[in-house]
């Protein structure tokens, strides 16, 4: 069992949790990722860590609550218990000769990308972020990332925070003045894909965080397979950080899709049974 | 008295069309009088052939004798002492190609039925039997790198010669592919948990979510005040066939599959993994794996479950037994076609397999007649689901932490086939990921084998 030392919500869909997880905390680095299961009958669900501490022995998750097994995780607070926390997964980020970097982050998206832009930052690399959130409500993160760049912008989709416009647009007009080593893209699979189109005029190379559906994590299961430069990958033993430019992602946004019934109803018996025990109480 | 039978004692099972639908377990083993009635079949021969063709040494005549005379406990205790799964061994062994091929009475008739004698005393001794107490400890630590049978063999034989032994498990069940691979109808998880926690009162720690190659490197194991490594890590890469669909929503790998419903139990209500409801499901491959994926797939609520294999039924890898129970259950086989293509819907799903025939030219290196394509022949199958289930190869995260330790060009690591020993210093190996993916018993036998070396290396101060 893995105790949950801290948690807080950002948001209503959004939330993190810091747990003791010594082993994962001592060699988790940028980019690496965490299977979770919250109790018994739960699945295994790939979570990007989002920050770990080796001293204390901890490390944070962020996460969104999309289907029953992230919403159970969702009703987690201090003091509580998952069942299992594996990690860490996956490729660490290559972050090493980057020089100057321009990070974007979409909505979730901005928790994954934060450990990149922290680690960057801290190798003395000039970052500049760029974040996207749907509306005023839904930032968060803000004060962390600022403290992790040079420039931060944060736009919403509707405006409510007085910076109206998709990443993109902000994304282009920074690379009509600046010329980055690298951008990183981490966010919805179609935002993702246009960072990627608007970073191709311009030869930049582009890394992009891929989340496809997993089992094991390990290259087991072979269902988080994407098609990168023609080639198949598995995201969680050869990612999930990939040459954007050359992700398939149309086919990526539709193996996303394979679960999407179940999920729904597996989530609406959720709050269906939580309102039973509500009515119960 | 001699059972002068030329037949195996039959054992009860469910039937087809019930099983069909149901995750239980598909035969029932004997009771004790069905037992003893087969072990009288047995000659007790003198020079022991049986034996020859146990991958772990079980004195099989001793334990039958014991059987044939009512004395139960007295057979568990021998086979106990070579095979630290007996329960697991008495259901999924390839007796027929084992112990049993060598069998006299299979001259004139069929074998003792050595596999379901073993099942027998083995569920007894279970159920009434004690538990081994932990031997006096050495003071050496050994660390075992995954908890499928080479890993919970090895794990078990250094505990009896008083080794402290953690195995380290990427998953949050131990047992390896008797958990993830094997179904619940041939193999009760009930049965694998019983067995581990027997080799737990033995004294052997697991230690679950922990991912060698990622969480720690053999070499931090190795400093970490293990004396040896045992990797026996498996072989769980699953492998695609690299044809044009084969990303398609629907399409899995067996590995995948075959998880979901064993190990995360998607097929219980209430499991939270969920698994995409099937109605016409296509299963390419002729092994074991793929006999448990069809039927897996039958069970789980589908019309309509075909097997495509390439070669014919003479040339299936996969156990008589279980091609006889998939068959009973109505599973369909496509032979000697091979899949080219799936196509899809509108929506990215698989709708489609489509195959050549296929006809059967010279023996290759496998013995096996080389299956070569006719051409200009073409079948199509109708389906909403393809399981890919052609074989799998070791995970490469332990090599590529461990630089210094060898791999073939298949991936599998280079250990030597009767010691286990690799060329890096204290790290030993065995199992699937020695030879790639074979049977249960093969990697018991290679554990067994690799913990003997151990031993021996540790008190003669080689390691």
């Amino acid at each position: 069992m893995y105790r949950i030392v801290e948690a807080q919500r950002y948001n209503p869909q959004v939330k993190r949790l810091t747990v003791e997880a010594p082993r994962v905390a001592r060699r988790a680095r940028p980019g690496q990722f965490v299977m979770v299961r919250v109790d018994e009958r739960g699945e295994r669900i790939p979570l990007t860590i989002a920050d770990s501490d080796a001293a204390s022995g901890c490390v944070t998750v962020i996460f969104q609550e999309v289907g029953c097994s992230t919403a159970m995780l969702g009703a987690l607070e201090a003091g509580d218990t998952i069942a299992d926390v594996v990690g860490p997964l996956g490729v660490p980020s290559h972050l090493e000769g980057l020089g100057r970097v321009c990070v974007v982050g979409g909505g979730l998206g901005c928790a994954i990308a934060y450990p990149q832009a922290k680690a960057l930052f801290g190798m003395g690399a000039h970052v500049d972020i760029v974040a996207g959130f749907r509306s005023a409500s839904l930032i968060f993160l803000e004060e962390e990332m600022r403290a992790v760049s040079h420039k931060l912008t944060v736009c919403t989709d509707d405006g409510s925070n007085g910076c109206k416009g998709l990443v993109t647009d902000i994304l282009k007009a920074a690379l009509e003045e600046t010329v980055y080593d690298a951008v990183i893209a981490i966010g919805p699979l179609v935002m993702m894909k246009f960072v990627c189109l608007t970073t191709k005029p311009y030869a930049v190379p582009t890394i992009v965080s891929m989340n496809p559906i997993m089992v094991d994590g390990t290259g087991m299961c072979g269902c988080c397979r994407v098609t990168v430069g023609g080639e198949v990958k598995f995201a969680c033993v050869d990612g999930p950080d990939f040459d954007g430019h050359l992700v398939d992602f149309d086919e990526a946004m539709r193996r996303n899709t394979i679960y999407r019934t179940q999920e729904q109803r597996s989530l609406q018996e959720h709050i269906c049974r939580g309102e039973e025990r509500l009515h119960a109480q | 008295m001699l059972n002068k039978s030329t037949t195996k004692t039959p054992m009860p099972e469910q039937e087809p069309a019930l099983r069909a639908r149901n995750f239980e377990e598909v035969a029932f083993g004997y009771t004790q009088a069905q037992a003893k009635r087969e072990a009288e079949r047995c000659l007790r021969c003198k020079n022991k052939p049986c034996v020859s063709g146990c991958p772990v040494g079980v004195d099989i005549p001793s334990f039958v004798g014991s059987l044939a005379e009512g004395d139960t406990a007295a057979a568990a205790d021998v086979i106990r002492r070579a095979n630290a799964l007996p329960a697991v061994c008495g259901r999924v062994c390839p007796q027929e190609t084992q112990c049993e091929q060598f069998c006299v009475r299979g001259r004139n008739g069929e074998p003792v039925a050595i596999g379901r004698l073993e099942r027998y005393t083995a569920d007894w001794a279970m159920e009434y039997g004690e538990d081994e107490s932990p031997t006096d400890p050495n003071g050496v630590r050994v660390a075992v790198v995954g908890s499928g049978p080479a890993g919970l063999t090895c794990a078990g034989a250094l505990a009896r010669l008083g080794c402290a032994v953690t195995v380290f498990e990427a998953f949050h069940k131990p047992g390896g592919v008797l958990v993830y691979g094997i179904p619940e109808f041939r193999l009760p998880k009930a049965i694998v948990a019983r067995e581990i926690a027997q080799l737990e009162a033995r004294g052997v720690a697991i230690e679950t979510n922990c991912v060698v190659g990622r969480t720690v490197t053999v070499d931090e194991l190795l400093t970490e005040g293990y004396r040896a490594v045992f990797v026996g890590s498996g072989a769980g890469l699953p492998t695609f066939m690299g044809i044009p669909g084969e990303n398609l929503n629907g399409v899995y790998s067996a590995n995948e599959f075959l998880t979901r419903v064993n190990l995360m139990r998607a097929f219980e209500k209430g499991a939270q993994t969920p698994i995409q409801p099937v109605r016409r499901v296509a299963v390419v491959g002729g092994g074991n794996v793929a006999m448990d994926a069809a039927r897996c797939a039958l069970r789980l609520g589908a019309e309509l479950v075909s097997i495509v294999y390439r070669r014919g039924e003479q040339e299936m890898p996969a156990r008589a037994e279980e091609i006889h129970h998939a068959r009973e259950e109505g599973i369909a086989f496509h032979l000697l076609v091979n899949p080219v293509s799936l196509v899809g819907d509108e929506q990215g799903w698989v709708r489609e397999i489509v195959c050549v025939e296929m006809e059967l030219s010279e023996p290759d290196e496998s013995g096996r007649r080389r299956p070569v394509p006719k051409e200009g022949s073409r079948v199509t199958l109708p389906v909403d689901a393809v399981v890919m289930a052609i074989g799998s190869s070791p995970n490469p995260l332990i090599r590529q932490t461990t630089p210094d330790l060898a791999a073939n060009r298949w991936g599998c690591l280079v250990a030597d086939e009767t010691t286990g020993r690799t060329a890096k210093r204290g790290v030993y190996a065995g199992g699937d990921a020695v030879t790639g993916a074979a049977t249960v018993i093969l990697a018991m036998g290679a554990g067994q084998a690799a913990a003997r070396a151990i031993y021996e290396d540790v008190t003669s101060g080689r390691i």
